[in-house]
């Protein structure tokens, strides 16, 4: 007969990825870059987005792409003069932190700026892995319909910003504004949220402005660990 | 979606701490999971069982306990359920706002021999 011990382990499953991050973090704010996490689900406008608000920059963009296969967003950023990496997740749902840190090392950081990075197209995984990001950037439309921040409370909740597309469609849909913005607001109470269109144009300068002033004032991000205390059912030795 | 890395880091986590108790095998890992995780608890003992082949987590037993997500009423303070389509307080006219209850996603203690 063997004994069977019982080990306190107290360990978070995701604890290696966040320490690669913060990571990440301390680096790019060494190297006087703003790193913006851009999430959104499949066909948001989240390439459109970023290509709009570069045209509105004062200081140098990066951009890491992230895709399940294919590279065309980043010849596309590529022939703009834009300093891009292509990252291929193979059917991966999500980035990771390792695969950023990796990127950081194939991109020439010569002068402060802002890196964008696209996150894989999914309104679920990726908001629960952080990547060694300052600034998490939601692109929401007006045409998912307005019920998203009810059915996807975690990426509204932990979003820094918050991007509406789409807006020149509202006289065509029924995209109940009241509605969406209080469910963002019982989740959010902070993020600005800008209305914006990448066919028009409208809106991009607003939030260019907005990272910018973050891209002015850097500071590493403090990372709220979660608390496991709750749970806590047995004492340590 | 993403139960294949994930379980790798519970094999992982779990083997470390079975070497450094001098364990020869895992026989139970014990994780709390929070259901905004977006960890499909169904699928956890089938990856684990496939990918803890050859490691001392081999033949282990993954238990989850899983906790439910809960919002804190603004006004009152009570701790509710999320309803569809709402975030009204079921006890008062006040809104609920995010908890940390409901992401919990750690292994708690494991069982080695």
């Amino acid at each position: 007969m063997h004994d069977i011990r019982r080990i306190d382990v107290q360990e978070g499953i995701l604890d290696a990825n966040d320490h690669i991050a913060e990571h990440v973090n301390e680096h790019m704010t060494d190297h006087g870059v703003l790193v913006v996490n851009e999430m959104g689900a499949p066909g948001v406008g989240k390439t459109t987005t970023l290509k709009n608000i570069i045209k509105h920059m004062t200081v140098k963009p990066y951009v890491v792409e992230g895709d399940i296969e294919s590279d065309i967003d980043t010849v596309d950023l590529q022939n703009l003069g834009v300093t891009a990496y292509q990252i291929n997740t193979y059917g991966a749902c999500h980035l990771d932190a390792p695969m950023i840190e990796h990127a950081t090392h194939h991109l020439a950081f010569d002068e402060p700026g802002i890196m964008f990075i696209e996150n894989i197209g999914n309104l679920v995984c990726p908001a629960e892995f952080t990547i060694g990001e300052h600034v998490l950037m939601l692109i929401s439309t007006v045409t998912e319909g307005s019920d998203k921040p009810y059915k996807y409370p975690l990426a509204f909740e932990k979003a820094d910003v918050i991007i509406l597309n789409k807006v020149d469609l509202m006289p065509y849909l029924d995209f109940d504004e009241e509605f969406y913005m209080k469910g963002l607001r019982a989740l959010n109470k902070d993020a600005p949220v800008f209305k914006v269109s990448g066919k028009t144009g409208e809106g991009f300068a607003e939030v260019a402005a907005w990272l910018e002033a973050k891209a002015a004032n850097l500071e590493v991000k403090e990372h709220h660990h979660h608390d496991h205390d709750h749970h806590h059912h047995h004492h340590h030795e | 979606m993403h139960e294949l890395p994930i379980t790798q880091n519970i094999i992982k986590i779990a083997s470390k701490h079975c070497e450094d108790n001098n364990g020869k095998r895992v026989v139970k890992v014990n994780l709390v999971i929070g259901d905004y995780s977006g960890y499909v608890g169904e699928s956890v003992q089938m990856y684990f069982d496939i990918i803890s082949e050859g490691t001392l987590c081999e033949g282990a037993i993954c238990d989850i306990t899983h906790v439910e997500p809960k919002l804190r009423c603004n006004k009152c303070g009570q701790l509710f359920k999320k309803q569809l389509l709402t975030f009204d307080c079921p006890y008062c006219d006040g809104q609920g706002e995010p908890t940390e209850i409901g992401k919990e996603f750690f292994i708690d203690t494991i069982e080695i021999e």
